[in-house]
């Protein structure tokens, strides 16, 4: 190809030698400050070179007279951030979560901070969208709660976790296993769940039913409440209402009376400092299904469900 | 465009710029340049100066571009991110608006308009202005480094610099409030961001203006090439009429030759006036930006010798051929309407008009909704079922303004939002929006059991006091998710 440079009639110039389809391409010189400037670009990569970490050796790399590294960067970038955020974390270690809801813009920012943290520590249970999974860990944007849904209590849920071992407040209960156990037989746990379901109106009412009212005052009441509404001190679930965290068919329920459930949930004092715990507890509390501080709400359940959507609603006026 | 030295084999490493010394010329183009220079750099400099009353909640800067607030004002028109299409309009306006010119009348964007040909005509003013006209400044650059050429060299540069700075300074008032700007910028308290457009940009123009000047235009500019691609037969482009003035001599050439020779007398006067360094004689080229001087100088020196004007114009190809074969000159009104110019004309008018259309009956509020969909719906503990909301409220006018959020569809739900009561959720919110502002509500909606999925539209009205209940509304149509059947 470099045989068939010629001067070009049009122009006198010499060509390169090159064709495409009869485009040829001229061999014109460079402007002066193009060739400085690629001069220039050589320069710059040599001090590049020089000062930040660039050439590649048997285990690592030459480290540059300047010391950057990018790990050194998000470092800096890290503890500037922290910096800069040091007043507002330092608010937030002086308020009480329950003098959060006075200061509105301190909970905002609470809340905010609660939902980056709860990305990275809360999701792989509870799900994305907080709504948990269905048999395993409960949904935390409903109006249903099994240990206590105001700030306080969410604080010290996440603190001391559910059923942790090793920690002296973990939330802690344990339903017996009747079934397994042999402490009903199955007859029995049969009439036990037709009694239950018909307390949320799911059966209507049975023989079978009134013979496990019988064995649900003998067995139950202790923590589900002679009402069945449920006790939080115990996190025993109020079985009236249409919240079923381990299911409301037969089967499910029969399953539970038989072999118990005692989900856990890891305390997380020992890895989050208190401010991210209150912030989570904040963030979670604004999911929608939050409570407002009242000592009434301890021996709450929900209303029965209204028909007339202005009844309901203030059927779920909170005291 | 300058070649490489004859017998060099093109085997020259590089290609060292060749000096351009423009005269000073005199003639109509030259008084239209003055003309639109004035022009243009006045409207680059005073415009961030203007004011605009927009009452007390937005800035009465007539222009500017708040990147902070993410608001773009001109005038009487405010536009906010999600209208940005306004803008991409007035870009599309700007690239039609460019064909349309350059099919019209060739290259002038590059001889009048270029902020490129602009700077570099004021600093080719500046260097006659302190090295004298050409053939003084080809002197001063072979003098030697003597005290004087120094001092002449510091005091051009010197304004060189001014005028750079000058020209990064006013970029940034389009940016923030001017007279509030140069406070802090003096005063050290402008934002790190506006010192370093500054500094770019006053090294830019520097080197650019001062130093570069034609190499951009031949070497780095892509328009050109582009422009050259655009120009047809019928396009205006500054032409030596060859057949009128070759063979070239001078008059006492003229004299003693036994052929009768052309108009051009070879003065040179063409080339020595040019700003990129060209002998337009050589034909239509890429350096030549069409600015017309040469016209201005061979005009003049035709009057001078009694001979007609118009041996280097503006002419067409077509017209050219028109000539030569010995018709009249073409009337350039013909050249300016043809079907292309009118195709880009219509084309441009069109996007404007739909532009002003658009500005005439655009909302100034709006409401966009955006549903949770994890999860999809909430089933409370009574057997209700709630649905989230995060809706956005844009008040786009100089007030604040109270607005209703309003439930349509779904009849048994009510709704309320997280910073209320749930025990006054109701069919409509009221809330106020703060003067050109935008808020968020997250809306919780709530139907009793049994309430199926279905289609649901959120409305907001303003309760405008100025121009009656409800002048204005806008909806949004999203769903309303239960179990058993979702979205």
């Amino acid at each position: 190809m470099a045989n068939d440079k010629r001067i070009d009639d049009a122009t006198g110039v010499e060509t390169v030698g090159h064709e495409w389809d009869g485009i040829e391409e001229l061999n014109n010189p460079l402007p002066r400050w193009w060739l400085w400037t690629f001069y220039l670009c050589i320069v710059f990569a040599i001090g590049y070179a020089v000062v930040y970490p660039a050439i590649p050796l048997a285990h690592s790399g030459t480290k540059g007279l300047w010391g950057w590294s990018s790990r050194g960067q998000l470092a800096n970038e890290t503890a500037a951030a922290q910096a800069q955020r040091a007043p507002l974390i330092a608010k937030l270690a002086a308020t009480p979560i329950e003098k959060l809801p006075d200061d509105p813009a301190l909970m905002q920012a609470a809340v905010s901070g609660g939902r980056a943290a709860f990305r990275v520590n809360c999701v792989q249970c509870h799900g994305a969208g907080a709504a948990g999974v269905a048999g395993l860990y409960p949904n935390l944007n409903d109006d249903d709660w099994l240990w206590g849904g105001n700030l306080k209590e969410i604080e010290q849920t996440i603190t001391h976790g559910i059923r942790q071992p090793g920690d002296d407040k973990t939330r802690n209960s344990l339903m017996p296993s009747f079934g397994r156990d042999s402490l009903l037989t199955g007859e029995q746990i049969a009439d036990v769940t037709s009694y239950v379901r018909s307390l949320s109106g799911l059966e209507k009412g049975s023989a079978s039913a009134a013979r496990g009212a019988g064995l649900f005052a003998a067995n139950c009441v202790a923590c589900h409440g002679t009402d069945g509404k449920g006790l939080r001190q115990f996190g025993a679930p109020n079985l009236t209402d249409a919240i079923w965290l381990y299911g409301s068919s037969r089967d499910a329920i029969g399953a539970t009376l038989t072999n118990a459930h005692a989900g856990v949930m890891p305390a997380w004092t020992s890895k989050l400092d208190p401010v991210t715990i209150k912030m989570l507890a904040a963030y979670v509390h604004s999911l929608g299904g939050g409570e407002d501080f009242a000592p009434a709400v301890v021996a709450s359940g929900a209303p029965v469900p209204a028909a007339a959507p202005s009844a309901e609603a203030s059927a779920h006026a909170k005291p | 465009m300058p070649s490489p030295e004859p017998g060099s084999g093109g085997a020259l490493l590089y290609e060292k710029r060749q000096g351009v010394y423009p005269k000073a010329v005199d003639g109509p183009f030259r008084r239209f340049k003055w003309l639109w220079m004035a022009l243009t750099l006045a409207v680059y400099y005073i415009t961030p100066w203007l004011r605009w009353d927009r009452g007390p909640y937005a800035p009465d800067q007539a222009v500017l571009i708040d990147l902070a607030h993410r608001r773009f004002y001109m005038f009487s028109i405010e536009i906010w991110p999600h209208e940005f299409y306004f803008v991409a309009g007035l870009l599309i306006m700007a690239g039609i608006g460019l064909f349309l010119v350059t099919s019209a009348v060739g290259r002038a964007w590059c001889g009048y308009s270029c902020p490129q040909t602009v700077w570099t005509d004021l600093f080719q003013h500046v260097d006659r202005l302190i090295d004298g006209d050409r053939n003084a400044q080809i002197r001063l650059q072979k003098a030697p480094w003597t005290a004087e050429k120094i001092g002449k060299r510091a005091l051009k540069w010197s304004i060189y610099l001014v005028i750079s700075f000058w020209t990064g300074g006013a970029w940034i008032m389009y940016f923030a409030d001017a007279p509030t700007l140069v406070r802090e910028f003096w005063t050290g308290n402008a934002a790190p961001i506006a010192y370093s457009t500054v500094a770019v940009l006053t090294v830019t123009t520097f080197v650019l203006g001062g130093f570069m000047r034609e190499q951009v235009c031949i070497y780095m500019c892509p328009w050109p090439r582009i422009q050259t691609a655009m120009l047809d037969e019928k396009s205006l482009t500054v032409t030596y009429k060859d057949w009128r003035g070759e063979p070239r001599g001078s008059v006492k050439q003229a004299r003693q030759s036994s052929v009768p020779l052309g108009d051009c007398v070879d003065c040179n006067q063409c080339v020595a006036v040019c700003p990129t360094g060209i002998d337009i004689r050589e034909g239509p080229q890429i350096g030549c930006i069409t600015c017309a001087l040469c016209i201005d100088a061979c005009d003049g020196v035709m009057t001078q010798l009694g001979r007609p004007r118009g041996l280097i114009d503006y002419a067409t190809l077509e017209g050219c051929a028109q000539e030569k074969a010995g018709g009249p000159p073409e009337a350039i009104v013909r050249t300016i309407f043809r079907p292309r110019t009118m195709i880009y004309l219509g084309v441009w008018a069109a996007i404007g008009a739909a532009l002003l259309f658009a500005l005439g009956v655009r909302r100034h509020l709006d409401i966009s909704v955006a549903k949770d969909r994890n999860p999809p719906f909430m089933l409370m503990s009574d057997g209700s079922v709630r649905n989230a909301y995060t809706v956005k409220l844009r008040n786009m006018e100089g007030r604040p303004r109270d607005m209703v959020i309003t439930l349509v569809g779904a009849p048994t739900a009510v709704m309320w939002s997280d910073d209320m009561p749930r025990s006054e959720a109701s069919r409509a919110l009221r809330r106020r929006v703060g003067a050109d502002l935008a808020a968020a509500v997250r809306v919780y909606v709530i139907a009793p059991a049994g309430t199926p999925a279905q289609d649901i539209t959120f409305t907001l009205r303003a309760q405008d006091e100025k121009s009656g209940v409800g002048a204005e509304a806008d909806t949004h149509a999203t769903r309303f998710d239960a179990p058993g059947e979702t979205s």
